[in-house]
């Protein structure tokens, strides 16, 4: 770990915040994108039968 | 859906290796600044967030054009997809630059041009996602964002280019140049070159998840009307 020195609350808070958003974005985007895969496997396969 | 599937396990790959190593790099390799001190390395989050936040708002703009002009509908889908992931590149570089702001400025927010055209520009994005949701025929929804999203380029553009417009702004100018008179030391441009192409592949892979996602929603729809009519 770096030494931050007086300014070490912004630059982790800057690095926490940014990284919690980043990795929401991702996460909101991979489950929609499980989610409806599965439900258009569940209806196509619903149609062919 | 086919060529867009085998690249973006590609890109997504290669977005993380990029911005894990410009993260790692910027955060534990570069020396603090003789005058922002530790700070400094606020830039390698907020630069490149920021050149995402109004180059996306550009994306959806050519997506939006494509579908007013030709009307094909996937461009309509990408504009649509990149919206949440541009929000978020907007709200980080807002984030972080309020908390880089008060340290060395000494206020969190200053109604500087610059930082006033980017919060609208977030607003613009979250009515832009609003509208979309608001309007139940997916044509008129993609019409009216479309136009939403030409009137808010005006904003994206000021955003970009108010350092240049106004002089009584708080905001620096541009931290890269092709002047190499201008631009910041190489021990901080490199780290920061590779968190700009870093930022640049996780919007492109995070764009292209969301439009499949939005293509895979179309269809389900489709498919549901079709059940409901038989």
């Amino acid at each position: 770990m770096p030494d931050l020195g007086k300014y070490a609350d912004a630059v982790l808070a800057a690095y926490g915040i940014s990284l919690c958003l980043l990795a929401a974005v991702i996460a909101l985007s991979w489950i929609q994108s499980t989610r409806m895969r599965r439900r258009l496997e569940e209806v196509e396969g619903r149609s062919s039968e | 859906m086919h060529l867009s599937g085998r690249f973006l396990p590609w890109v997504a790959a290669i977005a993380a290796i990029t911005l894990v190593a410009g993260l790692f790099w910027g955060f534990f390799l570069t020396p603090d600044d003789y005058r922002q001190g530790s700070t400094v390395k606020i830039i390698y989050l907020h630069v490149p967030t920021a050149l995402m936040a109004i180059n996306g708002w550009f994306m959806m703009l050519v997506a939006s054009l494509i579908w007013l002009i030709r009307r094909h509908h996937v461009s309509a889908l990408v504009a649509k997809a990149a919206a949440p992931v541009g929000m978020t590149m907007t709200l980080i570089a807002l984030a972080t630059g309020a908390i880089w702001g008060e340290p060395m400025w000494g206020t969190w927010w200053a109604w500087d041009p610059r930082l006033t055209s980017f919060l609208i520009l977030f607003l613009f994005y979250l009515g832009y996602q609003a509208l979309w949701h608001a309007i139940d025929d997916p044509d008129t929804a993609a019409d009216l964002t479309s136009v939403l999203c030409i009137v808010g380029s005006v904003f994206a553009l000021l955003s970009r280019y108010a350092v240049l417009f106004w002089n009584q702004g708080l905001h620096q100018g541009a931290s890269l140049s092709l002047d190499s008179q201008q631009h910041v030391d190489n021990v901080f441009w490199v780290p920061l070159v590779i968190c700009m192409c870093g930022f640049g592949l996780a919007f492109l892979a995070l764009v292209l998840v969301r439009t499949r996602t939005e293509i895979r929603s179309r269809r389900l729809q489709a498919l549901l009307l079709r059940e409901r009519m038989a």
